[in-house]
């Protein structure tokens, strides 16, 4: 029965609340004992930090300017990181749930209860009845270890990662198109394209530090081609702004495809010997002329045979995208079509010549390589391969009829959970009711369920549903390494040990298949050990760890995957000479545009799309609790286009209901105009009442399984509200059940 | 030529990384002495970051009754001296940039000083370390300046009154001053804008 029936308590007891200063207050006065060289626990740029210890406790940053990637630069959420670690709001010890109130408990009876519900279950509805949801947040040591706990020792194959909600669509269709799931280049590679296509991706935003690169290519002279339905950050800054619909990139990529063949701006040598299955897609394009594409995505064909000119005739050029195209039922279709202009144009494995994906979590990458993803092996293996099978099998000494089969993507796992196929659920590194898309349906999802456990170091939104909450660790409290979007292993280090009885994140869920009796696979003493075992399970795979060390990785500030063997560099650009398809080739798809599941209609004339704002991130259980970050953006808001604004009679920061087939909410309206007359936007970093994710619509992608975050239906409705904005001194927190204390 | 900032608002993504880093300075633990404005939301999602343009002749240091405003040699202005600082707020109101802030709880005066601390032992301001686009960057003139397709501008034109400064701004190639009186026309802004306001612009805390 997991339930939150006394909401005020818990966020009175567990905030968020705002915290705005090092554990004993802003002090110039301090004794550094220890500078620890590590990487910012937020996006996939992974930046390098040094933080400051004083005394067991990190008391401040200090930029890293010996860290290639970054030089010394952060992102406002980077340089306040190190402010979550001592927050008043970190939980403690460990939690279980009775009458309805969190009671502080020891860690012998949490994990015993835990234990003996698990078996409970397993014993009554099969092994299957548990289920495990992790994320990409976690060091790569942790995701393999819950996909290891999942299947060694658990047994269930019920398995995902949050991942599901981010990098899915890039990574099916890198797989089919490259037979291989990371980034072609590295950053380096971008100061060397004459242009930069980057389609989806706010990464001024959401990705701030990636800007170094686009600047230094503009610099050098480049141009940006943006493609977005509003104008970012990223796209003001871009030479050519397409601002199309959301949801219709196949049909621009199409016409750009198009424009290419009637220019003969393609590569036919490099098509002819290193590609397959031109024919079908060079036959499609010729459907799409630019005025058809203009149709459907709304930005002029003169725009896109510029874009489709200045991509086609530059010598060299990189295409990148982000959540933009992926977060769509046709994610993996967007994604080919854009990579089928890379493959016609033979812009790809040269320097200045290439392809990436923009990870969204600090270790995305890393955390869909090694076995937590609902149907992965460690190292990008398949578990429907029964030769993969066998080598883990191998390495685990598991019998391999033990191996569970195949699991489901995280929302179909939480429908599993209202069908009652999932009765027990563990979570690590996510916040369910901030991230899933249609949450008053994941709400239904958790209180259907019989035992709920979850491992974090706050209270998210999610949490508040556990039976039982474990305190995990913080990321300065445990070591290991993550990847970042270009495809480096970094290493990440401790700096202090977790506060109170929290403990680090391994050794709860070890503990946990120790007392489920499984001690045999989970011997582990440290995450070093964890490594190890992770570079013999990924041997031989596509993301090949075993040539690193940790010591390696930091000594050449990162390595690039795949690294075979002990002496070998690592590998930073891939394609130079072959695909990873069995014959070394890379694949066109010839994709047909289809909308997106749900288009306006009279009842929901426009269209909702979701994203980030660079004062938080993500699911915003660690930013939304630092006062610095909550005074810059305190409240979600919905962007209206003035046109749209004047129609429906509303003013500048008057709140109002959006509304679509799931749920509403009511937002202040920014009228801007940025964005798309058709087109609504509202940042997803919140829970409860002001979550995006009460509207958004969860149809998947079929092949990646990943909801249609960026667009939907919905309708403004004027309600009159005197409301304002939260403004200046009043603003107490990010939502209403978001009371301030002590700051 | 010695090291200067160089302000590039083409550049700036409005994320406040400077903001929030200059906190971290040893000299004013907690307290920004950087904002960062919309331009205007309802428009354009271009933004702007202010430092203290370190100027010339400052209006701060002349308008200081009490002399407690000095200029480094290498013509960076410090914050008030705390022995001098009358509480008069002189400096505050008379900024034409708005930088100086007033310290409520020791009663002194507090601005940019380029991370003094850090620039005079060959460390970057704060800020200029962690701007992710080189919106604020700092160096030498000869160093930065060929590196950019953008005009080095350090003359402000308020009304009145000519500022040189030692801060550059960067601007399209065809600028050769700012004129800030033309730029004063607009009524209404955007909530957003005040918002950042109340949170970063406040000249006391």
């Amino acid at each position: 029965m997991s339930r939150v029936e006394h909401l005020d308590q818990i966020v009175e007891e567990f905030g968020p609340h705002l915290h705005d200063a090092p554990h004993d207050g802003w002090r110039a006065d301090r004794v550094i004992d220890r500078v620890v060289p590590t990487h910012c626990p937020y996006c996939a740029v992974q930046c390098g930090m040094n933080l400051l210890v004083e005394d067991d406790h990190v008391v401040g940053v200090e930029p890293r300017y010996d860290f290639p990637v970054n030089e010394g630069r952060l992102c406002p959420k980077g340089v306040t990181a190190y402010l979550q670690v001592h927050h008043p709001d970190r939980l403690l010890h460990p939690l279980i749930k009775r009458n309805g109130h969190f009671e502080r408990a020891s860690w012998d009876e949490a994990l015993d209860l835990i234990v003996t519900k698990f078996k409970e279950l397993q014993t009554n509805y099969g092994k299957d009845s548990i289920g495990v949801y992790s994320g990409s947040s976690l060091t790569t040591e942790k995701t393999y270890l819950m996909g290891k706990f999942a299947r060694a020792g658990l047994g269930t194959r019920y398995v995902d990662y949050n991942g599901r909600l981010c990098m899915v669509s890039a990574a099916a269709g890198n797989n089919k198109a490259f037979g291989i799931d990371r980034a072609a280049n590295a950053w380096s590679d971008i100061p060397l394209a004459e242009v930069l296509l980057i389609a989806g991706s706010n990464c001024a935003e959401t990705f701030p530090v990636l800007n170094k690169f686009l600047w230094q290519q503009r610099d050098n002279g480049g141009r940006w081609i943006i493609v977005d339905p509003r104008e970012t950050p990223t796209a003001r800054q871009g030479d050519l702004h397409l601002q199309l619909k959301p949801g219709t990139d196949v049909a621009l990529a199409n016409g750009m495809l198009h424009v290419l063949i009637e220019e003969n701006l393609i590569d036919q040598a490099f098509i002819d010997s290193r590609t397959n299955d031109w024919q079908a897609t060079r036959a499609l394009a010729a459907r799409y002329s630019p005025d058809v594409a203009a149709q459907i995505c709304g930005v002029p064909a003169q725009k896109i045979v510029d874009a489709a000119l200045l991509y086609g005739r530059a010598k060299t050029a990189m295409v990148m995208h982000a959540r933009g195209i992926e977060h769509h039922t046709n994610g993996v279709n967007n994604v080919l079509s854009y990579i089928n202009l890379v493959l016609a144009t033979g812009k790809i494995g040269a320097p200045g010549r290439g392809y990436g994906t923009i990870t969204g979590q600090g270790n995305g990458q890393g955390g869909r390589e090694h076995g937590q993803k609902a149907d992965q092996l460690p190292g990008q293996r398949s578990i429907l391969n029964p030769e993969h099978r066998r080598h883990v099998c191998q390495v685990w000494d598991l019998p391999e009829d033990e191996l569970p089969q195949a699991g489901v993507s995280v929302v179909e796992m939480f429908t599993k959970m209202r069908e009652g196929e999932i009765r027990g659920l563990l979570s690590i590194c996510n916040n369910v009711m901030v991230s899933l898309p249609d949450i008053n349906d994941v709400r239904r999802s958790l209180e259907d369920l019989e035992f709920y456990v979850c491992i974090d170091f706050f209270m998210s939104e999610g949490a508040r549903y556990a039976d039982v909450v474990l305190p995990g660790s913080a990321w300065s409290e445990d070591e290991g390494v993550t990847c970042n979007s270009e495809g480096r292993v970094v290493k990440i280090n401790k700096a202090n040990n977790p506060p109170g009885e929290a403990r680090a994140d391994w050794w709860i869920v070890q503990e946990i298949a120790h007392r489920m009796g499984r001690e045999k696979y989970f011997g582990f003493n440290s995450p070093r050990e964890i490594f190890e075992e992770l570079r013999i399970a990924s041997r031989g795979a596509s993301a090949d760890y075993y040539g690193m060390k940790w010591e390696k990785i930091e000594k050449n500030n990162g390595i690039f995957w795949p690294c075979p063997t002990e002496d070998h560099p690592g590998t930073p650009r891939l394609f130079e000479d072959r695909f990873y398809h069995p014959d070394g080739k890379a694949k066109f798809h010839a994709i047909e545009y289809n909308p997106p599941k749900e288009v306006p209609d009279e009842e929901f004339p426009l269209i909702l799309t979701s994203g980030r704002v660079v004062y938080q991130y993500l699911s915003g259980n660690q930013t939304r609790r630092i006062g610095f970050l909550v005074e810059q953006c305190p409240e979600p808001y919905v962007e209206v286009h003035p046109e749209t604004a004047v129609k429906l009679k509303i003013n500048d920061g008057e709140r109002v209901r959006v509304v679509s087939r799931r749920g509403e909410g009511v937002f202040p309206a920014l009228v801007v105009k940025t964005i798309r007359p058709d087109t609504i936007f509202i940042p997803y970093h919140w829970g409860e009442q002001l979550a995006v994710n009460q509207l958004t619509n969860p149809a998947l992608d079929p092949t990646s399984k990943i909801p249609e975050f960026k667009a939907c239906a919905a309708r403004i409705e004027k309600i009159h509200s005197r409301q304002l904005p939260i403004l200046g001194r009043q603003r107490k927190g990010a939502s209403a059940s978001e009371v301030k204390k002590g700051s | 030529m010695e090291e200067t900032m160089f302000i590039d608002p083409q550049r700036c993504i409005g994320c406040r990384a400077c903001v929030a880093a200059c906190r971290e300075c040893a000299t004013h633990k907690g307290y920004s002495m950087i904002f960062v404005d919309y331009i205007d939301r309802a428009e354009t999602t271009a933004t702007v970051p202010t430092v203290c343009m370190h100027c010339e002749e400052p209006t701060c240091a002349l308008v200081c009754p009490a002399d407690a405003i000095k200029v480094s040699d290498d013509g960076v202005v410090m914050s008030a001296l705390k022995p001098r600082c009358l509480d008069c707020r002189n400096c505050v109101n008379a900024c034409p940039f708005g930088v100086p802030k007033y310290n409520t709880e020791i009663h002194l005066q507090m601005k940019c000083d380029m991370c003094y601390d850090r620039s005079s032992t060959g460390l970057k301001p704060m800020c200029a370390s962690v701007c992710p686009t080189g919106a604020i960057s700092f160096g030498k003139y000869e160093q930065i300046v060929p590196l950019r397709r953008t005009k080095p501008v350090n003359v402000h034109v308020f009304g009145h009154q000519q500022v040189e400064t030692k801060v550059y701004l960067m601007l399209p190639t065809n600028a050769d001053e700012v004129r800030v009186e033309g730029m004063l026309t607009r009524t209404d802004e955007s909530w957003i804008d005040t918002q950042v306001e109340h949170s970063d612009k406040s000249n006391e805390f």
